[in-house]
């Protein structure tokens, strides 16, 4: 597919005796929402992680934009384009929601051997963090320590730091997981609303989520792809129902 | 699950640093306060002939400087570096070894003995550099690791440095080198017990000063986001290592100072200053006086060091009451001395 | 001549591993299954030492000395892990660090006042006093044979203990997945203190059997610790083959450093120069060993196989 921004060939990865991933290949088009959707233990995270670069592939390659990153850390992966949410809420607890976001907008600048200017007084690091706060819902809630948010707005802050690095690539390891059905469909919403401008790889368990947002849909099962195509096309395979699916109903 | 009133003071006034939170009026009274008295200390001491306070509190100064540049890492940047010695040593055995060869000492492979080598201007420079490089040599290896494997590795390095110097014979082994006098300074006599305690003072408060803008820039929120979630760092972006071997060799290099000054103070230097139980002291005051604030390792030494030295007058047999005290601050007193001036913290 | 000195520090530099071995053993165990660092490990076998040198000196007898040290420093052990150390599972590192570095300066005070300041020396016990020609030519003392032999006899008994018995399982399937061992339905408490105690008891073996080579003298235990550490890193955190492993390494790099790198040096420089450089070079060459295995696998030569 010569538009896909990020190809997957054959990626492996092993633990001991158990294949989370096993040849899996994946491609992720300009501006579509791909959900990789999965029974448990089908090696879902695992992909997200050797995507991002936090594990390393036994084989297989990644290419993002044309470039491969197989061997790139995860930082350099993080300067190229990928963002990533992680499954447990990974946030600075420390930190207020702006500075969580005015990090990322730092990292994504990139001079931070920086060592006399007080950074929280910096409105290239600060005013683009507000813009991106009010962007995921969280405009007033600035000032709060992160780690005294509610859940589901740990998440979308989760966001709003993927967001601020200017992402082409979004990696969203189950986002609306733990959330109740108001805070889920405001993260719907808020995906929904980022469809075309950036391209999301999305994995979730939240099937009426997965089927409302995602262009294309890959089914793993064992570390395997089983099948990928339109909503549509995945809700009516019967493979996939049989392995997974029907299994979940 | 959040705390409604809490929550919303917090957003009416933007989070500062944690030391931020202690009301200002107060603040700055106490603040004046201990400066005022530690200006007057030296006269003071002289006049009701105590003049030991002096050299206590240049001790004092000393390790709070050292202190100061542990908690630059261990408590914002969140290494624990159990091998802080290392560097305070190394700054202390440049001076001596140059003084030692000023003042003609005879060392076979060295060819030369020159005046400046007793001139703080160029020894202290040289000290700083070296713990430096120092820093630089131990930190990219360790920084390599992290949790556990950090801790032993750093600790080890510095036994290492412990037992080269020890084996050192050319510069007295075990026994270490006598410096012959204070290094020189223009302008500045620091064989006068009372200017090196105001040189120590000045140099304190300067470390302070810049260390303020230091971990309130970006630097020092990368420092500070390393410590909160390292994983989220590398995620971001940030190339973690980097910024924290940078941090590691700073604080190396500041150690190294406190080390100058040190061998300038005892008038000699052994590898007993690069024991690891140095280092564990050097980490005690940190927390005991609270880590990841500027004030609290200053507390911490000045808590810890007045401690010895009452304790140690009262009874031989001092360091069988530390030891359980230390457990006890670690158990129950987590966030330090200074942890309790502090009002409104969330994580209380 | 040359070779047969060869073999005389082999030995040495095995013997030396050996005690190494007992200490790593029970620690990296500590590390591996309750993810707590002991600083306070050190402080076990100078507590075995010093027990053994008292009851030694009373008895006459090394090997009643003997058994009283093992039962001894595994219940101070279990003592120290059910007061001091339990509420420091759940706590970081750093917490640990200064926890066991505080028990440290108690028991090296404590150690002061029971047993005073000065250095005890023992001698090597009647049976095992005297040399045994171990090759044509060449003398070796009995006493640090019987050590290699004890050392020995407790890699096979611990590789025994952990690969065939329910306990082994247990540490196992603990040292390389702790959330795993609460969910087997094992009594978590009750592990922790086994395992704690065992090591203790091995650590007070190792100081027990150092008496007669080493001094025994307050600081003994830190000493031995740090270089503990050293191979615990090499080996790999949990791992006991990883343990023996750095152990020997250790112990050789270090035996066969001291005894022949300021003669190599020699070779190059003046006498006075060599023995001076040697001697440094010689007491630094296991870090840098150490920080050689770490730029090319930083977390040991054999990691425990650990799921993420």
């Amino acid at each position: 597919m010569a538009e896909a921004l990020l190809t997957a060939r054959r990626l492996t990865k092993a633990y001991g005796a158990l294949k989370a991933t096993d040849s899996l290949s994946l491609d992720v088009i300009h501006g579509e929402i791909h959900a990789v959707i999965g029974p448990n233990g089908a090696g879902k995270t695992t992909a997200i992680k050797q995507l991002s670069g936090e594990v390393a592939s036994d084989q297989g390659t990644i290419h993002l934009g044309g470039r491969d990153i197989t061997r790139q850390p995860m930082h350099e992966r993080a300067r190229l384009g990928l963002a990533r949410s992680f499954q447990i809420t990974s946030v600075f607890g420390g930190f207020t929601a702006e500075d969580n976001v005015a990090m990322a907008v730092q990292a994504h600048d990139g001079h931070s051997f920086r060592f006399w200017r007080r950074a929280r007084s910096e409105a290239a690091l600060r005013e683009p963090a507000r813009r991106t706060l009010e962007q995921v819902g969280l405009g007033g809630r600035g000032g709060v320590i992160a780690r005294n948010l509610a859940h589901g707005e740990q998440r979308q802050l989760e966001i709003a730091m993927a967001l601020a690095t200017d992402p082409s690539l979004l990696l969203l390891d189950e986002p609306m997981a733990g959330m109740g059905p108001d805070e889920a469909n405001r993260m719907v919403a808020l995906l929904g609303g980022l469809k075309g401008r950036v391209a999301i790889l999305l994995v979730e368990h939240d099937m009426d989520a997965v089927f409302a947002l995602a262009d294309r849909v890959t089914v793993l099962v064992s570390g395997r792809e089983v099948a990928t195509g339109s909503p549509d096309a995945i809700r009516a395979d019967p493979v996939v129902r049989q392995a997974y699916l029907g299994e979940d109903a | 699950m959040s705390d409604a009133s809490r929550t919303t003071a917090v957003s009416r006034a933007p989070a500062e640093g944690k030391a931020g939170r202690l009301e200002t009026g107060w603040r700055a009274a106490l603040l004046t306060c201990v400066a005022a008295a530690l200006l007057v200390l030296p006269p003071a001491a002289e006049a009701l002939d105590e003049a030991f306070l002096i050299g206590l509190f240049t001790r004092i100064f000393i390790f709070a400087l050292a202190a100061v540049s542990l908690d630059l890492i261990l408590g914002f940047g969140g290494m624990v570096s159990f091998g802080h010695s290392a560097y305070f040593g190394a700054g202390a055995y440049v001076v001596g070894i140059l003084s030692f060869h000023a003042a003609g000492g005879e060392a076979p492979a060295w060819p030369f003995s020159l005046p400046w080598m007793e001139s703080a201007v160029a020894a202290w420079p040289l000290a700083v550099a070296a713990a430096a490089l120092l820093a630089l040599l131990v930190g990219a290896v360790s920084l390599r690791t992290s949790g556990m494997y950090f801790i032993m590795i750093t600790l080890a390095f510095a036994q290492m440095l412990y037992y080269f110097f020890v084996s050192l014979e050319v510069y007295g082994g075990d026994d270490g080198l006598s410096i012959a006098g204070k290094n020189n300074l223009p302008g500045l006599d620091l064989e006068n017990e009372a200017s090196f305690y105001y040189l120590c003072l000045l140099i304190l408060v300067v470390f302070l000063l810049i260390g303020r803008r230091l971990v309130h820039s970006r630097f020092g929120m990368v420092l500070q986001g390393c410590k909160e979630n390292e994983q989220r760092m590398l995620a971001l972006g940030f190339p973690v290592y980097r910024y924290k071997l940078a941090a590691f060799v700073m604080a190396g290099a500041v150690a190294g100072l406190a080390g100058a000054l040190m061998a300038n103070y005892m008038g000699f230097v052994s590898p007993g200053l690069m024991h690891w139980t140095v280092s564990g002291e050097i980490m005690v005051m940190v927390i005991l006086g609270g880590m990841g604030t500027l004030a609290g390792p200053v507390i911490g030494a000045f808590v810890l060091l007045l401690l010895e030295e009452i304790l140690s007058a009262y009874m031989e047999h001092w360091m069988i009451v530390l030891g359980p005290v230390m457990v006890l601050v670690v158990l129950f007193a987590r966030r330090g001395i200074w942890g309790w001036f502090q009002r409104g913290d969330p994580d209380g | 001549m040359s070779i047969l000195l060869v073999l005389e520090q082999v030995l040495n530099g095995l013997q030396f591993g050996v005690m190494l071995f007992l200490m790593a053993a029970g620690l990296t165990l500590v590390f591996g299954i309750m993810g707590m660092i002991n600083l306070a490990h050190g402080s076990l076998y100078m507590v075995g030492a010093y027990i053994c040198a008292t009851v030694y000196q009373l008895t006459g007898s090394f090997w009643l000395a003997l058994a009283a040290t093992l039962c001894a420093s595994a219940l101070v052990g279990i003592a120290v892990e059910r007061i001091a150390l339990r509420t420091l599972y759940s706590r970081d590192h750093l917490d640990q660090v200064l926890a066991t570095f505080g028990l440290i300066l108690f028991f090296n005070e404590l150690t002061k006042i029971i047993w005073g300041p000065r250095a005890l020396f023992l001698d090597v016990p009647a049976a095992l006093s005297g040399s045994v020609q171990i090759i044509p030519g060449v003398d070796y003392p009995l006493y640090r044979l019987a050590i290699i032999a004890v050392g020995g006899l407790v890699a096979f008994s611990l590789y025994w203990l952990i690969v065939r018995t329910r306990m082994g399982m247990m540490i196992r399937a603990s040292a390389s997945n702790r959330e795993i061992i609460g969910a087997l339905g094992v009594n978590v408490p009750l592990l922790y203190t086994l395992v704690f105690g065992l090591g203790a008891m091995l650590a007070g073996l190792a100081g027990a059997m150092a008496g007669p080579v080493w001094s025994v003298e307050v600081g003994m235990g830190e000493n031995i610790l740090i270089l503990t550490f050293v191979v615990i890193v090499i080996g790999g955190i949990g791992s006991v083959r990883g343990a023996l492993l750095g152990s020997c390494l250790v112990g050789f790099i270090d035996t066969m450093g001291r005894a022949f790198l300021p003669a190599s040096l020699g070779l190059f420089l003046d006498p006075a120069t060599a023995n001076g450089v040697g001697a440094s070079l010689a007491s630094m060459s296991i870090y840098i060993f150490m920080a050689a295995i770490l730029v090319w696998k930083p977390s040991g030569l054999l990691p425990v196989h650990a799921r993420p």
